[in-house]
């Protein structure tokens, strides 16, 4: 087992370090090739498909590893009893691996093998406890919880003690790590090739830039950036990996910041346009106003769990030597244990032991724990475009698609589901309603504004940020599972979606107001039926009563993972009923979605071509950018197949997380119940046919508005323009937040402005005049005094020099008169004065 | 006073240097104000030699005056080069035709 857990390790750093090779080598691109030179982007394509190829072979190894258990069929029983004859292996391979590390001569590799048995023998206990409790409530599920959770964990690099702090790289591989490693990959391999399509005509020496208006009425020249455009999507690459690959929360937020400094550089990489780095500098401030709550939840764990760390760290004898996050707080049970006034969460060890020091039990106020989830949740609203930070994902439209591509799907938006979903256990209850609320809020507001918006990205922009808020829903209701499904599904679908925009906007000569589209699915097939796919998927369209027939419902992915998650909502709406909002919402919005992407659809490729000049020029694009699109197309419909009992799912749930608590603690005021899986499983049906007639609404609503024009639509934006002024001016979001956070910032930078200029200045004026008063003063006493004291010995020394200068006539004879007088008196003198 | 005792040799010392500097004072001549000096440093000598004679001075004295001898040779010899150059420059050595020494 330790060495499948080095073969991962080995394999994904190689996934995760091939693009910061890339990146490296290729910024330098100028001093090893030519500005035409196509080779860096081919250097970028090699190492993320390397990086590919390492990611899926790793997920190939884990997957022998785990028996194939996602690809078993599901005979409940028999599965569960296999299952625990294989816990009852591993525990004596663990008991097995410490006493062969208890003797004293041991090698590095012996201490490396102790370790990852450590460090997955919890989890195996974990997965034990659940079945035995699961049992002993007799839900009838526990089969869903017997599958055992397999986690490789470890520490590369020390980066530094600081006192009790402990700063290092570590590693934590289980199967969402070898999942989001395998997806990230791999769209970022199609999108990397599709962008050597799309960036072609950066290839120059001399770019005209004809967003950019110069003062003499001519477009901006510049250079072709097409190495830089490459250098920068391997950071960006390498940067997601590690925020993926991370194995403890500071990791995380380091990675987190290089994946924010990525985006500023690409959505900006038109810098030139003044909407371009605008939009780059909002998204980084907006992410940095979540960020501020990420610290903030750093802080607060490390000063009350005193460490950083998913996972147990074992020292050189094999023992414990700092308990990880997750089972400090809920222990191998999945259950906080809280004091007896229900203020504290008691702390846990690796084994469920609560900790003490010395007199008192460890313990972490309850407050303070929701807290730190809100705080690093913060961070996820900021880096995901949730309520209220959503503003930014719109505006990074002016990134050129394919960063919109990755951004959307793989990369940046994604790492703030992926760490609400990996930091899912230290959630409490309280934390998971308001990741559910802003979810539902999110996914409303963004799928109301899609629906009124005319640019092909902007549409795009908008149901992303509605999926993510489906995405944190689900999170937030308890659907662990759910929220990360729809996440790598979405990935898959809306990369799809991005490269056929992008495919359009080529094709289309950088036009994408679909206004003036319509009619183009004649010349771009490919693109048209691509999109069809990632429409049909993402608006949930699935055949009703193929059930019946194939054994499960035939559907594309999106229909699968946005069904979980509105059964998982149902059936917490059912436990918890006064939230019922988060059922209704996102019912009502799989209706818009589906409405909004048709409309998005029959704009762009049905009907008359709007624009005669855009049509005529319309053409469809080469294979290096229609390639990616097939085969994401294929993936998008697939990826999901078999939906919950599919493979993807249940390689998903293999490591399932389980929150802080499964209801709220008895002193909070909210009161909430996590629905289970049976509760979730008794209602799906329920909630898909809910789900298929909203969808199939929408598409047909679609159908008729757009595509045989039963209805003007203009007419109706004109019969409800104050609605539909709503909607395009985006909820006024931005209005308001000028009104309330950059107006003020301007009056107190303007306030701040004039008290520099009147008092802060005035105070430095006054000082530096009271000092030249001072300094005239010196200078005068310096003047006249002291240099008229030495200028007056001088006069008086030269006065009496020139006195005497008559004494000096130049006679000779004189001068002999005078030393012959001098003599005489001298002996005069001598006579008179000297006494007898 | 029949022998020629010391006082002797002061007087006739006395009335040399009493000699000299009048010569120097009142010849217009510079080889006139030469010979004055000469006299004056020989009157001193003289007073060296006698004292040398008549006092403990002893050798002291005698040794001194050699030394007086030869500053006046040294003396000589400079006095007439620059007596040499004031006539190169005045076509006279009459000192009382240069003054450029006034301050």
């Amino acid at each position: 087992m330790g060495s499948t857990g080095e073969t991962l390790r080995n394999l994904l750093t190689l996934a995760w370090l091939l693009p910061l090779i890339g990146f490296l080598v290729e910024i330098y691109a100028l001093c090893w090739t030519h500005r035409l030179s196509k080779a860096p982007a081919y250097l970028a394509v090699g190492c993320i498909a390397a990086g590919f190829v390492c990611s899926f072979t790793a997920l190939m190894t884990w997957g022998v590893q785990t028996d194939w258990v996602v690809f078993q069929s599901t005979h409940h029983d028999e599965h569960h009893e296999g299952d625990h004859h294989g816990e009852q292996h591993h525990a004596d391979e663990h008991d097995a691996e410490t006493a062969h590390v208890a003797e004293p001569a041991k090698t590095d590799e012996h201490h490396k093998h102790a370790e990852k048995a450590v460090a997955s023998a919890p989890a195996d206990a974990l997965a034990a406890t659940h079945a035995d409790h699961a049992a002993e409530h007799g839900d009838g599920h526990s089969e869903e919880h017997a599958a055992k959770p397999t986690v490789f964990a470890g520490t590369f690099y020390n980066l530094g003690s600081f006192g009790p702090l402990k700063i290092s790289l570590d590693w934590y591989i289980d199967s969402l790590t070898l999942v989001m490693f395998t997806m990230v990959t791999f769209i970022a391999t199609c999108i990397h090739i599709f962008a050597m399509g799309y960036m072609q005509d950066e290839l120059t020496e001399d770019y005209v830039d004809h967003e950019v208006h110069l003062a003499n009425h001519e477009h901006f020249h510049r250079p072709g950036r097409f190495y830089r455009f490459f250098s920068f999507l391997s950071l960006f690459c390498f940067s997601m990996l590690g925020l993926v690959l991370a194995g403890n929360i500071f990791q995380v937020f380091i990675f987190w910041e290089l994946v924010g400094v990525c985006s500023y550089l690409l959505i900006g990489f038109y810098v030139e346009r003044k909407s371009a780095s605008t939009a780059a500098n909002k998204a980084f401030i907006m992410n940095r106003v979540g960020d501020f709550g990420f610290l903030i939840g750093l802080m607060i764990i490390w000063t009350s769990l005193g460490t950083f760390q998913f996972f147990d760290s074992v020292d050189a004898e094999g023992h414990t030597s700092q308990v990880g996050l997750f089972h400090l707080i809920r222990g191998t049970t999945g259950e906080m244990q809280l004091s007896a006034d229900g203020q504290q969460v008691l702390l846990q060890n690796e084994v469920g032991e609560l900790l003490t020091a010395g007199e008192n039990l460890r313990s972490i106020p309850y407050w303070l724990l929701v807290t730190a989830g809100l705080g690093i949740f913060a961070g996820c609203i900021g880096k995901s475009a949730q309520f209220p930070l959503q503003t930014w994902l719109p505006d990074a439209m002016e990134g050129p698609t394919p960063v919109s591509a990755l951004v959307h799907s793989a990369t940046m938006v994604a790492a703030g589901v992926y760490l609400a979903g990996r930091f899912y256990p230290v959630f409490t209850p309280e934390v998971l309603l308001v990741i559910a609320y802003i979810g539902c809020i999110t996914l409303f507001l963004a799928a109301t504004i899609a629906v009124v918006a005319t640019d092909i990205k902007k549409v795009l922009a908008y149901s992303t940020i509605s999926q993510l808020g489906y995405m944190m829903l689900g999170i937030g209701v308890g659907g662990w599972g759910a929220g990360l499904f729809h996440l790598v599904t979405h990935a898959f679908f809306k990369s799809l979606l991005f490269l056929c925009s992008g495919s359009v906007i080529a094709g289309c000569h950088h036009e994408q107001d679909m206004r003036k589209m319509g009619g183009l699915w004649k010349k771009m097939p490919i693109t048209a039926a691509t999109m069809l796919v990632g429409v049909i998927a993402i608006a949930g369209l699935a055949i009703p009563g193929s059930q019946a027939v194939l054994g499960e419902t035939f559907a594309f992915s999106g229909f699968h993972s946005k069904d979980a998650i509105v059964a998982t909502a149902l059936a917490y709406t059912k436990l918890n009923a006064v939230h019922g909002l988060l059922f209704l919402a996102p019912l009502v919005t799989a209706g818009i979605t589906a409405f909004y992407m048709f409309r998005l659809w029959f704009m762009t490729f049905a009907g008359a071509p709007q624009d005669e000049h855009v049509y005529d020029h319309a053409h469809e694009n080469p294979a290096v950018m229609t390639g990616p699109l097939l085969v994401l197309s294929l993936l998008a419909a697939t990826c999901a197949i078999g939906g919950e009992s599919g493979p993807l799912y249940k390689l998903l749930a293999l490591s399932e997380a389980v929150p802080a608590g499964a209801s709220t603690a008895p002193s909070s005021p909210v009161t909430i119940v996590l629905p289970t899986h049976g509760q979730v499983h008794a209602v799906h049906a329920t909630a898909g046919k809910f789900a298929l007639l909203a969808a199939g609404l929408g598409t047909l609503v679609a159908y008729l508005l757009y595509c045989r024009k039963a209805l003007n639509p203009a007419e109706i934006g004109r019969q409800f323009s104050g609605v539909y002024g709503f909607l395009v001016d985006k909820w006024r979001f931005d209005e308001l937040y000028d009104f309330l956070f950059v107006k003020p910032a301007h009056s107190v930078g303007r306030w701040c402005q004039g008290f520099d200029k009147v008092v802060l200045d005035g105070v430095l004026h006054g000082a530096s005049s009271l000092v030249m008063l001072v300094s005239t003063w010196d200078r005068w006493f310096d003047e006249r005094m002291i240099d008229g004291l030495v200028n007056l010995v001088g006069q008086v020394t030269g006065q009496a020099g020139r006195s005497l200068r008559v004494v000096q006539t130049g006679h000779l004879r004189q001068y002999v008169m005078w030393i012959a007088v001098g003599v005489v008196v001298l002996f005069a003198a001598l006579f008179t004065a000297l006494p007898k | 006073m029949d022998t020629v005792g010391l006082n002797s040799y002061l007087l006739v010392a006395a009335m040399l240097f009493v000699c000299g500097v009048v010569c120097m004072a009142v010849k217009r001549n510079g080889i006139g104000i030469l010979m004055g000096v000469e006299l004056v440093l020989n009157g001193a000598n003289l007073n060296l030699v006698a004292f040398a004679r008549y006092t403990v001075l002893g050798l002291d004295g005698q040794v001194m005056a050699l030394f007086v001898i030869v500053l006046a040779a040294a003396e000589a010899a400079i006095a007439l080069a620059i007596a040499l150059n004031f006539y190169n420059n005045h076509l006279t050595i009459d000192v009382d035709r240069g003054s450029e020494l006034q301050g």
